[in-house]
């Protein structure tokens, strides 16, 4: 049951790369004809809902399933009693690592109660409400035991973690002797910050489903993030080959993290299409989304500088605390951004971790990055009060020219034109240096500023260009769009690469079938999959180029291929252009309908050597690797306090990036926009409140977890330095997906401190964190 | 949610005599309530008998006030111009609930019926004396940051979280009920809510099966010079953390009567006769509004998560009183 998306409002102008081209499958969003995972009509579709557990620690002493089953049209209800056994399971680190799963349990293989919210049972029925119903009406009894809610319970197991992040991390960091430098500063100051749990909400929540082929051969129609993560991720659930597992997404309703993995909703539902015989689709409902897809974890971070009295920074010290599962040692790997954003000679960092009954937490929006930035951009400001130098000024004392953490050279960094330009727009300038002295009425009114940076992270991945001679095109990726324009800016580089019109160019993405792409998370897919795209194109013209030279026909007859140039669509001499065809005549005349090419794009293959040639020079691919490669940016923010009601209101905003190529000004904008207004809701409004008790969330619900909503949100301006990347890939691509996020939090409490004198420290800056601040 | 049978009366007789008649009946209206709480499971109806064709509708002026038919909807309610003019507080507090999908749906009996937002009433995982009778009240030692600091007990402290009765309270409004048997009374919105006390499972004085007509708001110049202020963690659509409904009539710098009456802290709708007396013959100053508002919430019994609201409910009382007597 394929569905490709009918493209429309697609340009009919080649050379497209960076324009504001529309969204490409905005009317079929808008018209509802764009399928996502939950949408898909198979025949026979029953339906799964997820019943959960009511407490967060204990066992299932018993399951009463016989009234639910006596409800009409229920199929089967699924338990730890009777779940078809898996080729593996995440309960051992063997099986986790194999399966690449987010989290050492899965629940349903086990009578233990981990965490409030975990799966006790699967109803599949006939209906949603009828399996609603079922739910309902089974009957759980526990062992219910006390649970710890999180670090701070004096009763958390806490510990120095070897490894974080999954083994991706170090708990431990140390550049250069951070201790000794710090105790011969003139200045030294310690802060501690802490950040509340947050929630991705996605619009559309986890969904799966799940039909057999063939009794050793399942399609997944999944909510995910990367297609190839999932298939490998069953593949090795149910021991089938990675090719007899197909996912499909065709349309995402947003990730931001939670479905950078495949969670136990996914497989469970495949289970429990294997149990039934018929295609099973589950949705987990908002309560459910908030204990099925990872969170980002409650954390304290401590963060101590030293500096010398011009501001230049001399020792960093970071010490991050915070709540991880029973069985995994993740924390957000927050001294990464703190290590390298400035020039500083020393740095330590040490991770703590209590173990408490929650699920395992996950990347969430700008993993690390978002809330390492609030620490070390909220003590910059501080630094720059302190010694009555402007906040922009202390971070060009500092300014790196270098990669501080690994001494490497920068592939390229415009953070300069970006502080100059941000606060040309803002008019930084009219700011009084002094805090809690700008008033509008009774309101105060601050301005603040902080950087952002995220690294172009290492990715690969394939796409494969098809070209008819009747001069359309397919292109190929099994890449994700999670409603960002991933469909739309490859149509771009397709277009533009093939020398075609963007309406002649059909772009497929979302399915396993497709070449495999990376999962699209820590900003990589714009920049790996704009590059595959890329390099295939450059194949076909490559094989073209090798027809037209051996063709007796052909102006090219007898050219050397490296004298060939593709000049919109035609092959000509790069000397003479006179002389050459277009590929359409070359393909007719060989009897052709159509060509093929793949191509591969990588993080540092290099952009002017994939310009160049087909493959990035061996040398040149050692000299990308010595560099270090980021992009960065700058937030400026203007906020409005009410220091009688606690109100906080951001009132301008202006963002400034050097990300690299940009593939299309509109998407790009919408992208910085939507992330900052994920940074100003984390810095204002955003938090799940866990129970300290039961360990049980409080407001797992959108009504209660508040996000910003349009009235919280200024008009935005956002712009891009132009920034020429020779090394980052073959399109110069760094990615924007998290660095719009990086940096907001402690812009908006910059600028609450300049507004009101208070330094809060503490996210999100609600009403009753400012209260208590008189104006001035 | 539970399996549940659906019934769709147009008079009232009809509809109490279903309520009445079938056990684990309730009434539904614009359903943003109740059918929310069934997906919940807090509540689980047998059957919802639907009165949306019950003809407790219209907006007008009659020689006690304005009256309000319990179905009109909050939008509606909120933009009438009569309202607009002469209660400006009732149309601000409508207007600034919710969204503009939810006041849509949402009707204006039904919205004096909705249930406190305290986390652990709308789930039921939870122990909460006011879905379970004696299980306990897990707020008062856990999440209770939107709770009430007024009139709350050992076994309760859930806020009342709606908006239009805070300004209903202010302004004397009167409902109108009708019971199976037809026979209708009238009762202040005052009397309308009650605290938690013992039994917080119990909120208001309606009986089984007994319907909101309408509310009556009488006219007083305190009324049209009246505004509703609301202070909430995000700029819109969110319940308050605390708000101030007040009238002023005030002439020659003297207040000759004031209306006074508090939302987000409180487990019913917060009036404060307290306030009204310490302004009524008071200069129009912000020191007497100060003395106003720490007579208001003089009672306060803040919990951990809470102690904000004594101050927050404290200064939107005293912004709420200076806007108005500057306006
Ligand atoms: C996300 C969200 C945010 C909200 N924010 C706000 C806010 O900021 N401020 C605010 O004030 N409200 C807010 N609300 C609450 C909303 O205003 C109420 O849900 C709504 O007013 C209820 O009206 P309804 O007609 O939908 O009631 P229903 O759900 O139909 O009924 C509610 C209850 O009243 C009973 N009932 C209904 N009509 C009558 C009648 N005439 N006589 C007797 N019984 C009756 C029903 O049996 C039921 O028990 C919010 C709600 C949601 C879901
Ligand atoms: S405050 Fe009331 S509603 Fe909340 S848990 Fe306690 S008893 Fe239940």
């Amino acid at each position: 049951m394929d569905h490709e998306p009918a493209f429309f409002e697609t340009s009919p102008k080649p050379g497209v790369v960076g324009m504001p081209l529309n969204r490409v499958d905005g009317r079929d969003k808008v018209m509802g004809k764009a399928k996502y995972s939950a949408e898909y009509p198979l025949p026979g579709l029953v339906y799964g809902v997820l019943k959960t557990s009511a407490i967060a620690k204990g066992r299932v002493q018993s399951i009463d399933t016989s009234l639910a089953m006596k409800e009409p049209g229920v199929l089967q209800i699924l338990t730890h009693l009777n779940l078809p056994k898996l080729a593996k399971t995440p309960n051992d680190p063997e099986g986790k690592k194999a399966i690449g799963a987010p989290m050492g349990f899965l629940p349903l293989t086990s009578d233990v109660i981990y965490y409030a919210g975990q799966p006790v049972a699967l109803v599949v029925a006939d209906t949603f409400e009828r399996a609603t119903q079922a739910a309902a009406l089974i009957r759980v009894n526990y062992a219910a035991e006390a649970p710890i809610a999180a670090y701070t319970d004096k009763r958390a197991q806490i510990f120095n973690p070897e490894k974080i992040q999954d083994g991706k991390a170090d708990g431990y960091t140390r550049r250069g002797d951070a201790r000794a430098a710090l105790a011969g500063a003139p200045i030294k100051m310690t802060a501690v910050y802490t950040h509340a749990i947050n929630h991705h909400n996605p619009m559309e929540p986890g969904a799966t489903t799940a039909i057999w082929e063939a009794p050793d051969r399942v399609t997944v129609y999944e909510s995910t993030q990367g297609v190839t993560r999932t298939q490998k991720a069953l593949s090795a659930y149910l021991g089938l080959p990675q090719d007899q597992v197909r996912v499909i997404t065709k349309f995402l309703g947003g990730g931001f993290g939670c479905k950078g993995s495949c969670w136990p909703h996914t497989v469970l539902t495949v289970q429990a299409a294997k149990m039934v015989g018929r295609p099973v689709k589950l949705v987990l409902t908002r309560p459910q989304q908030f204990t099925s897809m990872g969170h980002r974890e409650d954390q304290t971070q401590t963060l101590t500088l030293g500096a010398s009295k011009e501001g230049k920074l001399l020792a960093l010290i970071h010490e991050k605390t915070s709540t991880t599962s029973p069985w995994d040692n993740y924390a957000e790997a927050n001294s990464k951004i703190i290590n390298l954003l400035y020039e500083c000679p020393t740095f330590e960092s040490h991770y703590e971790l209590g173990r408490a009954n929650v699920m395992t937490s996950t990347f969430t929006r700008a993993p690390g990055e978002a809330p390492g930035s609030f620490a070390i951009e909220s003590s910059m400001d501080d630094l720059a009060y302190q010694l009555g130098i402007d906040p922009i000024e202390i971070r060009l004392r500092n300014y790196a020219e270098k990669d501080p953490s690994t001494g490497q050279p920068w592939s390229s960094k415009s953070l300069r034109q970006c502080y100059a330009r941000g606060a040309e727009l803002f008019g930084w300038s009219k700011r009084n240096p002094k805090a809690g002295v700008t008033k509008n009425g009774r309101l105060l009114v601050g301005y603040g500023m902080a950087t952002a940076s995220y690294p172009v992270h290492n990715s690969q991945g394939t796409a494969r260009v098809r070209l008819y001679a009747d001069g359309h095109a397919v292109v190929q990726a099994g890449a994700t769009d999670l409603g960002t324009g991933t469909y739309t800016v490859m149509t771009q580089v397709a277009a533009d690469s093939l020398g075609l019109a963007p309406d002649k160019i059909r772009f497929e993405l979302g399915d396993t079938k497709l070449p495999t792409a990376p999962n699209s998370g820590g900003s990589v897919a714009a920049g790996t999959v704009s590059s595959s795209v890329y390099m295939a194109a450059q194949d076909v013209w490559e094989r073209l180029t090798k027809m037209a030279i051996k063709d007796p026909k052909s102006p090219l007859f007898k050219a050397k291929a490296e004298d060939v140039a593709m000049e919109n669509g035609r092959l000509q001499l790069k000397k003479d252009a006179s002389k050459g065809e277009d590929f359409k005549a070359l393909m007719k005349r060989a009897g052709i309908d159509d060509i093929e090419g793949s191509g591969q794009g990588k993080y540092g293959s290099g952009y002017e050597a994939g310009q160049s040639a087909a493959n990035a020079s061996d040398a040149h691919k050692d000299e990308a690797g010595k560099h270090s490669m980021h992009s960065f940016g700058a937030h400026f923010c203007e906020v409005q306090v009410d220091p009688d009601l606690g109100t906080v209101r951001v009132t301008r905003w202006v963002s400034v990036h050097g990300a690299g190529r940009i593939l299309n000004a509109k998407t790009a904008r919408s992208q910085i926009i939507g992330g900052s207004i994920f940074g100003i809701g984390a810095a204002l409004m955003e938090a799940t409140a866990r129970d300290p008790h039961y360990a049980r969330y409080t407001n797992a619900d959108l009504g209660d977890y508040h996000i910003p909503v349009n009235a919280d949100i200024p008009d935005m301006t956002v712009e891009f330095i132009d920034e020429h990347d020779p090394y980052i890939n073959a399109m110069g691509v760094k990615g924007i997906g998290e660095i719009s996020m990086v940096g907001v939090s402690a812009a908006v409490a910059n600028a609450v401190f300049h507004a009101t004198g208070k330094r809060v420290r503490d996210l999100p800056i609600t009403p009753d964190k400012i209260l208590g601040t008189k104006s001035a | 949610m539970n399996n549940f049978s659906y019934l769709s009366t147009a008079t009232a007789k009809d509809a109490t005599a279903a309520v009445t008649g079938t056990k684990g009946a309730a009434f539904i209206a614009g359903g943003t309530t109740v059918l929310d709480l069934m997906k919940l499971n807090v509540e689980n109806h047998a059957e919802l008998v639907d009165i949306n064709m019950v003809p407790f509708k219209g907006i007008e002026q009659t020689a006690e006030g304005l009256r309000i038919g319990a179905l009109e909807r909050m939008s509606d309610v909120g933009e009438h111009p009569l309202v607009v003019q002469n209660y400006p507080m009732i149309s601000q507090a409508l207007l600034q609930a919710a969204s503009p999908q939810l006041r849509n749906m949402a009707s204006i009996g039904g919205n004096l019926l909705q249930r406190t937002r305290c986390g652990y009433f709308r789930d039921v995982a939870f122990p909460c004396n006011k879905r379970q009778p004696g299980s306990g009240c897990p707020a008062q030692e856990g999440e209770n940051r939107g709770l009430a600091i007024l009139g709350g007990s050992k076994d309760c402290i859930a806020t009342h979280p709606g908006d239009l009765g805070v300004a209903l309270a202010a302004l004397d409004a009167v409902l109108l009920l009708e019971n199976a048997k037809g026979k209708q009374r009238r009762v202040p919105l005052v009397d309308f809510h009650v605290v938690p006390g013992s039994t917080p499972q119990r909120e208001t004085v309606l009986e089984p099966g007994e319907l909101i007509v309408s509310v009556t708001i009488p006219a007083a110049a305190h009324a049209k010079k009246s505004m509703y202020l609301k202070v909430r963690d995000r700029a819109s659509y969110a319940f308050a953390l605390a708000s101030a409904a007040v009238g002023l009539d005030v002439q020659g710098g003297q207040i000759r009567s004031a209306r006074v009456a508090l939302g987000g802290v409180g487990t019913k709708p917060w009036r404060s006769l307290a306030a009204e007396k310490i302004l009524t013959g008071a200069p129009a100053t912000e020191a007497t509004f100060r003395a106003a508002a720490a007579a208001a919430v003089r009672d306060a019994q803040p919990r951990e998560q809470n102690r904000f609201k004594v101050e927050l409910a404290q200064n939107t009382l005293v912004r709420a009183l200076l806007e108005l007597s500057a306006a």
